[in-house]
């Protein structure tokens, strides 16, 4: 699943940060920022306007990303 | 004295918002702008210290940066002076990284990232206030023997709190590790937290309770517009017991020494007349521009203003912009120019080209003397359901309507380039932070330090300047008018008025806003200059109310809207966008919006009080 298609609130785990092109530069920069395979992720919040930006937790740091930028992150749900 | 020569050139390393810019000016004593967001910094700015010994250091802050890998124009400059590409200059000594004790999951990748240069390197452990009080607890030996580096903790923002990081750059640094490039950093990361961190929790309590309410979906967007709201009221409402003051001192001042130098008329009317009718006239909006600075220094230490970013984004992005075009436009309320030069934490070109163009919509201080003068003399001074002043409703709309405006000027630029491709947010949302007084008593200190030094130099030069061409040539044997009509600026302001008499600028206006190219402000005591000199001797408020009929009033504050001639302005843009095409599109643009505006502004308003 994608972070993305997240519920607010939701915990999840980092599986991969897909590339939707060569060398997709905001794919890099979402690893950067800790978007990696293995790293615990929240959807803390969404913005008020069609539920985009989305607020998220990873590692000790908030984010704000784009619907289509979070769509890049594989995420594994956690019960 | 003796020019000290410098041991070791420094280098401030680290991602964005860890707080280098406050080492610095701790180590530096420097006055560079420190805020709660990432991207405050966006040039490079050398300063020097001395440590205990009494050796001379150069240290260079830089623009935070995620990795090295840069992706925006500022964090390009923190790349080439790391990698010694930065023109003119080799790499340095050594690199101070910081990291943020609080961040370290972020922080500490990049500077694994930096290690990899196999420069000296020097990590600071900043905001340990913040992490002792959030029970973080490091064991900064176990830290130091995984990374290989000397690790200091500092506090920048307490005297003292860098005295430790001084003490250790001023001894002997170890040389170099040389680490595998290969590596996997994140993993690194891990376990180095795993091995010397324990953390109570991933985030700030605090944080996440204000975060609920100040992003939530409905109640944020109401706390946002209470914000801006209010502050609107409190310009007009707190500064007028403060202006009044000032401009009965002026006023006073003013008659005693033109009663002093009574015996030579010519000097008495270019004091009296010129400068302080002049210079008087924009001393008296200080206090406004200091509240609104004020609410602008605490709302960027608060760490608020990436929330409104967030809040704004998608909006933004309807308009063909981006949530992080929102600080660098509210820089500009400030000044079009602070704000231009911080679009370079924009990621995407095209983002930031339409940013820096729309910049001068955003009202900046220098319009808020038009807007006041012209507020105070139109509007009157009364409540609106009981609490609200009319004033400072009519103020908040002006402003609005630039907002308005810049939305759709970005929403047509992006129409004209057709453009669907994605752009980028990826923004980070910081910590909280209680303003401290002293910091927004040195802002304000320095902001008023600006407004003088403008007043008392380019305002006080351009009125002198105008009140020669006001003055010259004088009026001619049997003349009927006042000499001011005969003069330079009463024959250039009548050929500028056939220009501007559709959107009915008189030729006092018309002068006045050929100075005010240089510096808005100057509009204002031109037109004190050009008044007192044709022999009124009311203040220049009364006066407008008095001559000026309300559509030529709502016409010009319209005009002021769009304001297309700022001279530094133009020539900012020319040096961020390096393209003298941009300059004349923005003021091509600004031009004509302005006089459009005018003239429906005047002939509505002529139509309706007619
Ligand atoms: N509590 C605490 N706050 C700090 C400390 N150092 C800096 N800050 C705050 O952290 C924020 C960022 O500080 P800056 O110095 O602007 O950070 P920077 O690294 O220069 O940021 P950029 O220029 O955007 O890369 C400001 O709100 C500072 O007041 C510290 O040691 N303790
Ligand atoms: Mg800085």
């Amino acid at each position: 699943m994608r972070l993305s298609e997240l519920s607010q609130g939701a915990d999840a785990v980092v599986q991969e940060v897909e590339n939707v092109m060569d060398g997709d530069p905001i794919a890099r920069r979402l690893r950067d920022y800790g978007f990696v395979r293995g790293e615990p992720v929240r959807l803390v919040g969404r913005g008020p306007i069609g539920a985009d930006p989305l607020l998220v937790q990873i590692g000790f740091t908030r984010f704000a990303l784009r619907r289509a930028e979070a769509a890049r992150v594989i995420v594994e749900s956690v019960p | 004295m003796i020019e000290s020569v410098v041991s070791l050139r420094l280098a401030l390393v680290g991602n964005p918002n860890c707080g280098k810019t406050a080492l610095f000016n701790q180590l530096t004593g420097g006055r560079q702008k420190v805020a709660n967001y990432a991207g405050v910094t966006v040039e490079r700015k050398e300063g020097r210290f001395s440590g205990p010994s009494g050796r001379t250091f150069q240290l260079i802050d830089l623009p935070g940066a995620y990795s090295l890998e840069a992706a925006s124009p500022d964090e390009v400059i923190t790349r080439d002076v790391c990698l010694g590409h930065f023109p003119g200059e080799t790499a340095p000594d050594a690199i101070v990284c910081v990291a943020d004790a609080t961040n370290l999951r972020l922080h500490l990748r990049f500077v694994l990232e930096v290690r990899r240069l196999g420069r000296p390197m020097v990590l600071a452990l900043n905001m340990m206030d913040a992490a002792r009080k959030r029970g973080i607890d490091i064991d900064v030996a176990k830290l130091e023997a995984a990374l290989g580096i000397p690790v200091v903790e500092t506090v920048a923002v307490r005297r003292g709190g860098a005295a430790a990081l001084a003490a250790r750059l001023d001894g002997e640094l170890p040389p170099a590790v040389l680490v595998d490039a290969s590596s996997d950093l994140h993993a690194e990361v891990r376990a180095m937290l795993a091995d010397a961190v324990s953390m109570p929790r991933r985030t700030a309590e605090i944080d996440d309770a204000l975060d609920r309410f100040v992003l939530h979906p409905l109640l944020g967007l109401g706390v946002l517009a209470v914000i801006m709201f209010l502050i609107f009221q409190a310009v007009f409402s707190w500064a007028e017991p403060l202006m009044e003051g000032i401009e009965a001192a002026v006023g006073m001042i003013g008659t005693w020494v033109g009663s002093g130098l009574a015996s030579m008329p010519m000097l008495q009317s270019l004091v009296v007349d010129g400068i302080f009718a002049g210079v008087g006239g924009v001393l008296v909006f200080l206090p406004q521009i200091l509240i609104l600075f004020l609410f602008i220094l605490a709302l960027e230490e608060s760490g608020y203003l990436p929330r409104a970013a967030f809040l704004l984004d998608r909006l933004m992005l309807k308009a063909g912009l981006t949530g992080r075009s929102f600080i660098p436009l509210l820089s500009s309320f400030a000044c079009a120019i602070p704000g231009i030069m911080a679009t370079r934490s924009i990621q995407d070109p095209r983002d930031r080209l339409t940013t820096i163009l729309i910049a001068p919509l955003m009202t900046c201080s220098a319009r808020l003397p038009v807007y006041a003068l012209l507020i105070a003399a139109f509007i009157p001074n009364q409540k609106v359901a009981g609490m609200f002043n009319l004033q400072g409703i009519v103020l908040f709309t002006l402003y609005v309507a630039g907002i308005v405006s810049a939305l759709a000027v970005a929403w047509v630029i992006k129409l004209i380039r057709r453009d669907k491709s994605e752009h980028a947010l990826l923004m980070e949302l910081p910590s909280y932070r209680i303003p401290h007084p002293r910091d927004i008593a040195i802002g304000l200190w320095e902001r008023a330090n600006i407004f003088l030094k403008r007043v008392g130099g380019i305002i006080l030069s351009l009125t002198i300047i105008l009140w020669f061409l006001s003055t010259f040539p004088g009026a001619p044997e049997g003349a009927t008018e006042p000499a001011i009509n005969y003069s330079f600026a009463g024959m250039l302001g009548r050929w500028l008025h056939v220009l501007f008499e559709p959107i009915g600028f008189n030729w006092q206006i018309s002068i006045a806003l050929v100075p005010g190219l240089a510096a808005r402000e100057v509009a204002v005591s031109s037109l004190a200059t050009v008044y007192a000199l044709s022999g009124h001797e009311e203040g220049l408020q009364a006066i407008v109310a008095a001559q000026w009929s309300m559509a030529t009033a709502f016409s010009l504050l319209a005009w002021y809207v769009f304001a297309p001639m700022c001279l530094s302005t133009l020539a900012t843009v020319r040096r961020e966008t390096n393209s003298w095409r941009q300059v004349w599109i923005m003021a091509g643009y600004l031009f004509a919006l302005a006089y459009i505006a005018s003239f429906l502004t005047y002939q509505i308003t002529r139509a309706f009080s007619a």
